[in-house]
């Protein structure tokens, strides 16, 4: 087993009490074979497949079943799982990887290169979400032999760029399974077969789904686990409820409500935190159409930001949930994080005084100008903060409109229609800036590509620093670029980055060796136990 | 019988256009709603590119215009094929098969629960009419009435489940128990229990009045007052002369209700994670899945039908002098 330092200093409380408690302490440290984990699912994916759907909601299950090249240890750091070697060329241009020898599928079939070089190029570079912008130079992934495989691009590619966003959408399919079928209707996508220390067993539409112990692990002697199950619960308080009853163990990603996570806080039974899900940071947005005259004034968009009391809106509608945001890479991103303030704090008067300057006095009856604002439902809080920013807007005299609509209907409205004015919603960060963040920002995405810049905004430079960053080798150089890069679409936002939040779960204190990586709900838990009761 | 048979064959007659019509303008009604099954796809895996976005629009058939995905859709159905589903990935009929006993279930047993409930305490408050019990029972009656089943169900959970620990918190059995036969029905009747009374309660109170009303109707009429001077008791009156005459509204609105008690169950199914039609249809609109909505009104309007058919013959079999 590997140590992580949580586990050593756990275990050395855990000594000191040990004379006191002799019988605790063999129940908390000795690691238990066995046992049922049951786990929270959300919402029900239409496929089971992480090297084709990139979404927490699929990786929390298929993580356990399928396997990445690598995944992020303790400490936030590339790891390795089926790659156990990795190399760039000098030029950035070519990644070897090499491969974990004796690793079967479930089926008994043995995993090779030509499973690496299959998922690359059929599945990330064609068919996966973020994949395929992140693979777009991918020229060929050859096999010198059966262990080895290197990835060719036609520019270079930073290694930890790579790395990083390799733990999302790295995981490796089986290629015996669906080379020479239609990928996106083969049946392994909703029975998935992979390499992980689970197997998939059942999948119960609308119920649940079971996987159980692989006996062929290549970790010898995991999982400790006999089956993990994932229960289907759509109502968020019935989760709660699922909880205390002891039905489900774990919801995670905020399967919660804001309220139910603050009330289990207390909770003795319960572990609420956002611990061992830092990977997965997201902020509440508010997007500016700047083809709408007045908000194409820098000024003006300046002014808005000021006029919105973030603190006040996270204290009492977010149970406190988050913190204002310094700009769009957020401060758990240990490698790109360049510090700061929120570039706009809450005042007034100074809003009062921008729209004042930019040339739109109050009216007669108080109000500056109207704007229409559509909140994309990702999350409960959204449609909050739309109400937040109606009221705090009409007291610096600009009307708003808020249009409901279901999230499809948002994302067409705004990313395809492009029918708003401002528009709310969630930016999630995905451990680098260029995996799922600079689309926001960068001009020349095609129309209707949600969560990319479709604000009628554009800047020669900042499109300047993206590309530069996306492609330099050097990681010190790369996060000077960032940093550079987050200052100047503070100075613009085109797009503000109004709060920084982490996902919270909820974990019985049943489950033990949980949350102990940054991603560790989309993990793969081979080291997760359970007390007997 | 084969009266029957022929009359259940012109009641298909004259329904099937009426669910083409029906099926048609709903296919046309979505179609005003902004957004199609992958944006709603986009939305959930949080996000995708442009090329992945046209490959699925290509996949799903949505690169056609809306005339032509009409015909495909007619044509189809025609043929008894009600298309595959987007969120599931198998044919529509597969996704409702498995979801309709849980709903049939969950209607039936509430259906009978709020019936049989509602006739007893119609009956009481008739035959106690304006003293305390009929006056209990329709308070009663109004509070499940106005009482929002959602907030019925989870307050049924917090207590029976959270608080005592009597009844299971949701879901329709054991998951990975492997119950068979009677263990297995009785382990469905106990996660059952809550979602019945929760969704059953509601109906009640309509039962309830419109028994207690038609009683005290039939109570007046000449042929009760024959009866009672025939020296008859009281109860052979009431169970003999009253009750059945009585049924008649009773049963006119379980035919009603069904198609409702089908929508009704949204809330219920979410609520206690049961996996019935309702919640299918619910997510079927928020993920734009068409062919899953278009084959589950489908479904319902057929099971209206059925049940409105059922509920004739019972009508001739309660009162003669109905003949259809």
């Amino acid at each position: 087993m590997r140590l992580t330092r949580r586990a050593t200093l756990l275990t050395a409380s855990a000594t000191l009490l040990s004379p006191l408690f002799p019988r605790l302490t063999y129940a908390q440290d000795v690691p238990r074979r066995g046992g049922v984990l049951t786990a929270h699912l959300g919402s029900e994916q239409r496929i089971l497949n992480p090297a084709l759907r990139a979404s927490t909601g699929v990786y929390l299950m298929t993580s356990k079943i399928m396997e990445a090249l690598v995944d992020l240890d303790a400490n936030g750091n590339p790891a390795p799982v089926l790659a156990t070697e990795w190399e760039a060329t000098p030029d950035g241009k070519a990644v070897t990887f090499k491969l974990r020898q004796g690793v079967t599928w479930h089926d008994g079939k043995p995993f090779t290169a030509a499973d690496v070089q299959y998922t690359a190029m059929e599945m990330w570079k064609k068919h996966l979400n973020y994949g395929t912008q992140l693979q777009r130079y991918l020229e060929s992934v050859d096999t010198p032999d059966p262990h080895t495989a290197v990835f060719r691009y036609s520019r270079p590619m930073p290694l930890n760029l790579l790395l990083r966003a390799l733990c999302d959408l790295g995981y490796i399919a089986p290629r015996h399974v669906f080379e020479g079928t239609n990928i996106l209707e083969n049946p392994a996508n909703t029975a998935p077969i992979g390499t992980g220390p689970f197997k998939f067993v059942q999948y119960e539409r609308g119920q649940f789904i079971i996987a159980e112990r692989n006996q062929n692990y290549w970790r010898k002697d995991f999982p400790y686990l006999d089956r993990i199950v994932w229960r289907v619960i759509t109502d968020k308080s019935a989760v709660a409820a699922a909880l205390e009853t002891g039905q489900i163990q774990l919801s995670s990603y905020n399967g919660l409500s804001l309220s139910d996570l603050d009330r289990l806080k207390e909770d003795e039974r319960f572990e609420v935190s956002t611990r061992g899900i830092e990977a997965n940071a997201f902020n509440n947005t508010l997007e500016f159409n700047t083809r709408r005259k007045e908000l194409s004034d820098v000024r003006v968009r300046r002014a808005i930001a000021h006029a919105i009391d973030v603190e006040f809106f996270i204290e009492n509608f977010l149970y406190g949930q988050g913190k204002p945001a310094t700009g769009p890479i957020p401060s758990s991103s240990s490698a790109f994080y360049p510090g700061g303030e929120p570039p706009y704090p809450f005042d007034t008067k100074k809003a009062a005084a921008l729209l004042d300057e930019a040339g739109y006095k109050p009216g007669a009856d108080g109000t500056r100008f109207s704007l229409k604002l559509v909140p994309i439902l990702n999350g409960e809080d959204v449609p909050l903060l739309a109400t937040f920013i109606q009221q705090s807007l009409a007291e610096v005299g600009i009307k708003v409109e808020v249009v409901q609509l279901d999230v499809a209907g948002a994302l067409t409205t705004v990313y395809r229609d492009w029918n708003f004015d401002i528009a709310t919603g969630w930016h999630q960060y995905r451990g680098d800036p260029a995996v799922s963040t600079t689309v926001w920002y960068r001009s020349g995405s095609p129309k209707g590509a949600p969560w990319t810049n479709q604000w009628g905004w554009q800047s020669d430079r900042i499109d300047q620093l993206i590309d530069q960053a996306a492609t330099e080798i050097d990681p010190a150089k790369r996060k000077a670029l960032y940093a550079e890069w987050v200052t100047a679409v503070n100075e613009e936002i085109p797009v503000w980055m109004i709060t920084e939040r982490q996902f919270f779960a909820a974990t019985s204190k049943q489950v033990r060796n949980h949350h102990n990586t940054p991603r560790w709900d989309s993990s793969d838990w081979h080291d997760t136990w359970i007390t007997s009761s | 019988m084969m009266r029957v048979l022929l009359l259940a064959l012109r009641r298909l007659a004259t329904s099937l256009p009426t669910l083409l019509v029906l099926l048609v303008g709903l296919f046309l009604l979505l179609q005003l709603a902004p957004g199609d099954t992958v944006d709603a796809l986009v939305a959930q895996i949080g996000g995708g590119d442009p090329t992945m976005i046209d490959e699925l629009r290509r996949y799903y058939g949505l690169d056609a215009s809306v005339a032509v995905q009409l015909g495909r859709y007619v044509w189809r159905l025609l043929q008894l094929d009600l298309g595959y589903s987007a969120i599931y990935g198998k044919p529509v009929s597969d996704v409702i098969l498995e979801r309709l006993p849980a709903t049939l279930l969950l209607m039936g047993s509430a259906l009978s629960f709020a019936f049989a409930a509602g006739m007893a305490l119609g009956v009481l408050s008739a035959r106690r009419v304006n003293k305390w019990p009929d006056t209990l029972i329709s308070t009663l009656g109004l509070i499940f009435y106005a009482t929002p089943s959602f907030w019925f169900g989870l307050m049924g959970i917090v207590i029976f489940a959270v608080k005592l620990g009597w009844l299971p918190a949701g879901g329709i059995e054991e998951i990975g128990a492997g119950y068979t036969g009677l263990r297995r029905i009785l382990d469905i009747a106990w996660h059952l229990l809550l979602p019945t009374v929760t969704l059953g309660l509601i109906f009640l109170a309509t039962y309830l009045r419109i028994m207690r009303a038609s009683m005290l109707e039939v109570m007046n009429l000449d042929f009760v007052r024959t009866a009672r001077a025939k020296g008859l008791s009281p109860r052979q009156v009431i169970t003999a002369h009253v009750l059945r005459n009585a049924l008649l509204p009773m049963i006119t609105l379980v035919g009603l209700q069904a198609g409702t008690m089908l929508g009704g169950s949204v809330v219920v199914e979410s609520v206690f994670a049961l996996p019935g039609l309702g919640r299918l249809a619910y997510e079927s609109v928020v993920q734009r899945d068409l062919n899953t909505l278009l084959g589950i009104v489908f479904v319902s309007a057929l099971l209206v039908i059925v049940i409105n058919f059922l509920v004739d013959l019972v009508y001739a079999h309660l009162d003669p002098r109905i003949v259809t």
